[in-house]
């Protein structure tokens, strides 16, 4: 008798949770390769350490105690970044591979269809968004055209500088004809000197952390109020749509 | 590499006396003159291997004329050249360069020191070292800078024109140092601006160190070439790496052990001046090797950071005491932290606000689509 009831009570939840899905249909469409989100989230690791260590490279910590032999704080200090640095170029090489050889959305951060009328018109579209002018967002199977924008010249472009100014800087510790010098010795004299390639190396971070602090608040927001999942994108690679309704 | 003078064996008579018969003339005997060929190449870097193969340029070679001219300047390089440590450096390199024309240190003076230096140009044509000490103010004409009744930059051009090489001593000559420092009044600049058709051999150092001098000089009379430089145009041997490489208190740095303010417990034990605005980790010279006043101590042994004096616009580079440039651009002097931490705040707001009209306006429209 109680185990009929039951099996009736599971029947009609399920039937009445499948109609509830029905009605919100989110449809889901595959972004994201697994290449992109691994690079992502190796990015994000790196860029944590480097910026951690790299502050305090600029600023030290206070002393330590104690005799210099059984301390070796700033060379561990100096070690995870260069660890992190070599860890952010290497997958940051192996991330624009995967934009020639992955799908179309492996290459939304590098090429921004500046040409396109209609890229211009959905760019306006999201400041309008963004400024709360507009009620209902759009849809986007990869980035928002605004987001695109945001990704080429604050990542790509911030990103590309470090890793530059990175090597030049490190080239001055491997010491002249070593291959970081031979490859990126030339910046230092391009900027001036050693001092003036550490101040911007150095303003570089600041906007690294500009860029990463618009873009996990702008990564929520979206989550939550725009028609698509984005965070859980970047996981699982998939696109979920929260609605039907046409763009 | 270009050759400067005639390779070994190729030599005509000599017309001029050799370096070996300069120093026996001067009293110098065969061995003080062996023992200064090992030192020279210990100074240089080479291998004992070396002092022969110096011993049997100096015997062989004919004396290299050489002009030194001095455009704006405070004749502190001068002062650290005739310091070198060895005196017998000084007195062979003095002797052995044949210094045709130095303002202040010849004998003759007015016309007749004006003189000697056309003389020596004409006479070695192509063949003569020009060592520039100062540098050439460019505006009103050159009026600044007044050697012989005409502007300096008028000797340095009509000086350069016949060079073989030329050397630039010290900062002012090499980047433009503290007269080329903003706001540069008199439109100083760096001989190399000047002179863009002559390999140029930068000495860089507010003054340059007196046995790095010597040893450019003895390795161009030696070798007959010019030394292998780097990008920028500084012999390898003495500028290839940064106080901060070889620093003695180097271990201290590693260990995060650090002077936080002048005269603290740090201070007293030697650590590293880093906190204090020590440039070294940013600076390219000897001086943590080779040191001064005959290798007796230089500026961070003595407790104090280095200020950079080698490097290219040092005087406009902020405090001697901070680490961080000043950014004069945005218009109240401030440095990379100051403004990266202020535009940090200012986003960080801007996102705070944001996220709040975001909040309430979803509140409003809850339940709009569903």
């Amino acid at each position: 008798m109680t185990k009929a009831v039951n099996e009736n009570d599971a029947r009609n939840a399920e039937q009445q949770s499948r109609s509830q899905l029905r009605q919100r249909k989110q449809t889901a469409v595959y972004v994201y390769e697994a290449p992109v989100r691994l690079w992502h989230w190796i990015t994000v690791l790196s860029v944590i350490v480097l910026c951690a260590s790299g502050y305090f490279i600029g600023s030290p910590l206070p002393t330590m105690p104690g005799e210099a032999i059984d301390n070796y704080l700033m060379g561990y200090i100096r070690f995870a970044h260069f660890a992190a640095g070599y860890i952010l170029a290497v997958a940051f090489i192996g991330r624009i591979y995967w934009a020639i050889v992955g799908n179309h959305h492996a290459r939304e951060l590098f090429i921004v269809p500046l040409h396109r009328k209609q890229w211009w018109a959905e760019a306006w579209h999201e400041v309008r968004w963004y400024l709360f002018l507009e009620k209902t967002p759009k849809k986007y199977i990869g980035h928002n055209p605004l987001g695109q924008l945001a990704m080429f010249s604050f990542f790509v472009l911030g990103n590309t500088f470090m890793i530059l100014t990175g090597f030049a800087l490190y080239s001055e510790g491997l010491g002249q004809g070593s291959w970081a010098d031979i490859g990126f010795g030339w910046i230092i004299p391009l900027m001036g000197q050693s001092q003036d390639v550490h101040t911007w190396h150095h303003l570089g971070m600041w906007y690294i952390i500009l860029f990463v602090m618009i873009h996990v608040y702008v990564a929520v927001r979206e989550d939550i109020m725009s028609r698509q999942s984005l965070i859980s994108t970047m996981v699982g690679g998939w696109r979920m749509f929260k609605d039907n309704r046409p763009d | 590499m270009e050759w400067l003078f005639p390779r070994d064996g190729e030599y005509r008579m000599p017309q001029i006396e050799t370096f070996y018969e300069v120093m026996r003339r001067q009293g110098i005997t065969r061995r003080s003159f062996l023992k200064y060929c090992s030192l020279t190449a210990a100074a240089l870097g080479l291998g004992p291997a070396f002092a022969p193969r110096i011993a049997n340029a100096m015997e062989t070679r004919p004396r290299t004329p050489v002009l030194w001219l001095h455009g704006l300047e405070c004749t502190c390089c001068s002062e650290s050249f005739i310091r070198s440590a060895h005196p017998l450096v000084k007195d062979v390199v003095l002797s052995m360069i044949s210094l045709d024309y130095d303002d202040t240190l010849m004998a003759a003076a007015g016309h007749q020191a004006e003189q000697a230096l056309e003389d020596t140009i004409k006479k070695y044509k192509g063949e003569y070292i020009l060592a520039v000490e100062g540098n050439p103010p460019l505006n009103e004409d050159g009026m600044f800078c007044i050697v012989g009744g005409k502007p300096f930059l008028d000797q340095l051009k009509h000086a350069a024109k016949d060079a073989k090489a030329i050397i630039a001593w010290g900062s002012c000559a090499s980047w433009g140092c503290v007269q080329a420092a903003r706001p540069n009044p008199t439109q100083a600049v760096p001989i190399h601006k000047v002179i863009t058709d002559k390999p140029i051999i930068k000495v860089p150092g507010c003054p340059p160190i007196a046995e790095v001098m010597t040893g450019v000089i003895s390795y161009m009379l030696t070798f007959g070439k010019v030394p292998e430089l780097d990008r920028q145009g500084r012999p390898k041997m003495f500028y290839s790496q940064r106080i901060h490489d070889k620093c003695y208190r180097r271990p201290h740095f590693d260990a995060g052990q650090f002077v936080e303010s002048w005269d603290d417990e740090g201070a007293r034990k030697g650590y590293c001046l880093y906190k204090v605005g020590c440039k070294g980790p940013t600076t390219y010279n000897a001086c943590s090797t080779v040191r001064w006043n005959e290798g007796t101590s230089f500026p961070i042994q003595a407790g104090h950071g280095c200020i950079g004096c080698s490097e290219d616009g040092f005087w406009d580079k902020g405090s001697f005491y901070d680490r961080l440039t000043d950014i004069q651009q945005f218009g109240i002097e401030k440095n990379a932290d100051e403004i990266g931490m202020a535009a940090a705040g200012a986003v960080g707001a801007g996102i705070a606000a944001h996220a709040a009209v975001s909040a309430i306006k979803r509140a409003q429209h809850k339940g709009d689509h569903e």
